[in-house]
């Protein structure tokens, strides 16, 4: 069993313009010890997906529908008490933001003290003791001075690597990291990406990790999660998805980033811009920016395929390439047939 | 890419440009923050200058002194073999060089119509006869930069970040210029728009002969769209060559370790990349390091970095590196 079973997990945001369908319909599993990217644009619902998982939604957010199991239990409609004993203890969440996540007027002591005073039963000396470690293991010199220090007293890095102390304070078994290098330089990117890396593989937790840059999900995933306008496009190993992409958007998405293969060359851009959430289109959401829509993807969402056991994708170009391939394999037969028939004529006549 | 004119003037030229800024540290006291520090360059006619670094090494204020956004300290800018020195020099200089702007949700005024946006440079340089014409001119721009004619009556706030951009560049575009500082222009677009927006300033520069000088934190976009490439490191420049030169042969320890942390959008590469990782945080430009700026992050740094700056120097044809030991760790 998948220690986080997602399944057709719906929700929305009831604004005053209307309902906007945030999250619509998505599954995935996450393993044990495993990385799970999940890849999309501004506004394709990767934030909300797991912000839905933890439950933490704005007032206006909704879950209206799927189930997520973790280890088995089931989260949705399960209540504040349960949440707030899963939250932190069993999934802990390090946001984009390492300048606004952390409270100003705390010193990074307090903040970290607090986390692990309300989920564990240390007293407050060995919490102390436990967020100097914690501290510590991220790498961070000079703990003891550092607790008693403000937030504004270190640099992005360092917030970031206070973050994932917290984070981890409480050896939690999923790890959400939403955009958690996207503020910061490349150099010190490197080295968040590299520390994360080595607790992974030390404290052996899974990590749901939200980008839009394909370049560190090629990195960090073993799977990957594609989202388009609060749909799942496609899931698969990384491999797969990098080197066998399914799904139009996967493609066009994957065509558009400059390599180190297209220097001079026009890159191909996905045409158009991202769709309103507010009206939806009725078939698939990306058919009015794709280059091969036809006529069926306008009138209806494709439904979920598998290409392999671990790759799936929502795309009616499978079912094309499908129905062709049938096709092709129908046209070869009776052009077999067809020859073994006129032969057999040749001979008769003969 | 567009053909470059290499000739004996290049179009812009950077002679150890120095802008100072003043910090209060203390009653009636102040120290100045070296956000550049003798920086000097060189673009030649229709070339794209890439400019790399990460935040606070200075390479947006590099962009606005070059275009006398901010009065440089010290040091010049020589545009097209003319020195910038009167009022009269800098008032031409304007309707030849402009700026792309990296945000573009905070660099267009929300009370202006998309059509009084991109007419403001024309009214303030009077580059109209009549109404007409500027009306004219103004769509001109809007087709050019692929925005409909019936968005010209909107404001800012009715668009997409990657339209926004688009009205950015057609309001750069419209002095006719020859030569834009693009400020990040692509940092805040999602995945699908940068190429759309890379693309044409790709095709902007093939038909009206541009000059960029490109900045931007984002690697693999400035090697897609330079022909060079110059990295900055705290307010200095630390290595200047080709676009291929820099990723295939990096000499100086910092665009060494840069270049490897750039993570690679391909599994197989990115699980192969030998990382060479920094120590720590760049220091603040406040108190920077004595002697090299990078002495303090530099695995190969030994006592005599910190005693002078290295000489920014040319190391084999059009490859400048500012580095003590360049020749001992490359050899």
């Amino acid at each position: 069993m998948a220690l986080l079973e997602v399944r057709d997990l719906r929700t929305s945001f009831f604004t005053d313009a209307g309902e906007v369908k945030a999250v619509n319909g998505v599954s995935f599993d996450l393993d044990r010890g495993k990385v799970l990217g999940i890849v999309g644009e501004s506004g394709s619902g990767k934030s909300v997906t797991v912000y839905s998982i933890m439950q933490i939604l704005a007032p206006a957010g909704k879950i209206v529908g799927g189930s997520v199991k973790l280890d088995g239990q089931e989260l949705v409609g399960a209540g504040e008490k349960v949440m707030r004993e899963v939250r932190g203890n069993k999934i802990s969440i390090i946001f984009q933001d390492p300048m606004t996540s952390l409270n100003p007027t705390y010193t990074i002591g307090h903040q970290l003290i607090e986390a692990i005073m309300l989920h564990t039963d240390r007293n407050k000396q060995q919490a102390w003791d436990r967020a100097v470690e914690m501290l510590r293991l991220v790498n961070i010199n000079e703990p003891e001075k550092r607790m008693k220090q403000y937030p504004h007293e270190h640099s992005g890095g360092m917030r970031q690597r206070i973050m994932i102390a917290m984070a981890l304070a409480c050896e939690p078994d999923i790890l959400v990291a939403d955009e958690p290098t996207t503020a910061l330089d490349v150099t010190i990117q490197a080295q968040i990406l590299e520390l994360m890396q080595s607790l992974q593989k030390e404290l052996g937790m899974a990590i749901i990790m939200i980008t839009h840059d394909l370049g560190v999900v090629a990195q960090m995933c073993d799977e990957i999660v594609v989202m388009y306008a609060g749909s799942y496009c496609e899931r698969g190993t990384a491999d797969e998805i990098f080197y066998d992409p399914r799904h139009e958007y996967t493609k066009g998405l994957l065509r558009s980033i400059p390599t180190l293969d297209t220097m001079g060359q026009k890159l191909h851009p996905i045409t158009g811009t991202p769709i309103d959430l507010l009206n939806l289109p009725k078939g698939c959401p990306f058919a009015p920016r794709c280059d091969n829509a036809m006529k069926i993807c306008i009138r209806q969402a494709a439904e979920s395929m598998d290409i392999t056991e671990t790759h799936k994708a929502s795309c009616w170009m499978n079912v094309k390439a499908q129905f062709d391939a049938q096709q092709a394999l129908a046209n070869a037969e009776s052009a077999v047939e067809a020859a073994k028939t006129a032969a057999a004529e040749e001979g008769g006549e003969a | 890419m567009a053909e470059i004119i290499t000739t004996e003037t290049p179009l812009v030229d950077v002679r150890h440009l120095k802008e100072y800024f003043p910090i209060n540290t203390g009653f009636f006291k102040t120290t100045p923050l070296k956000a550049v520090d003798d920086v000097s360059f060189t673009i030649q006619r229709g070339e794209t200058l890439g400019l790399v670094g990460e935040s606070g090494c200075g390479k947006t204020t590099v962009g606005r002194t070059v275009l006398h956004l901010y009065e440089p300290t010290d040091g010049e800018v020589i545009y097209d073999g003319k020195p910038i020195r009167t009022k009269e020099d800098l008032r031409e200089y304007r309707t030849k060089s402009t700026m792309v702007f990296q945000d573009p949700y905070s660099s267009l005024n929300p009370r202006m119509t998309v059509s009084d946006i991109i007419g403001e440079p024309l009214d303030v340089h009077h580059l109209y006869s009549s109404k007409e014409e500027r009306e004219q001119r103004i769509l001109e721009l809007m087709d050019r930069v692929g925005l409909n004619s019936e968005h010209a009556s909107r404001y800012a706030h009715e668009f997409s970040g990657g339209q926004r951009q688009r009205i950015g560049i057609a309001r750069a575009l419209a002095v006719n210029p020859e030569f834009i500082v693009c400020d990040e222009p692509v940092s805040a677009l999602d995945v699908s728009i940068q190429a759309q927006v890379i693309n044409m300033f790709g095709e902007l520069q093939e038909e009206m002969g541009l000059t960029y000088l490109f900045i931007a934190h984002d690697l693999l976009v400035v090697r897609h769209i330079s022909n060079r490439i110059a990295v900055m490191y705290l307010g200095k420049m630390v290595e200047l060559a080709s676009a291929d030169e820099i990723y295939d042969h990096p000499l100086h320890p910092y665009t060494k370790s840069l270049i490897s942390a750039v993570p690679i959008p391909d599994p197989k590469i990115a699980r192969a990349n030998k990382r060479i990782p920094l120590q720590g945080d760049i220091p603040s430009p406040l108190n920077a390091p004595s002697g090299c700026p990078f002495r303090t992050r530099c695995p190969y740094a030994q006592a005599s970095c910190a005693e002078s700056m290295p000489e920014f120097k040319e190391v084999s044809k059009d490859h400048f590196v500012a580095c003590h030991r360049v020749a001992e760790i490359n050899s």
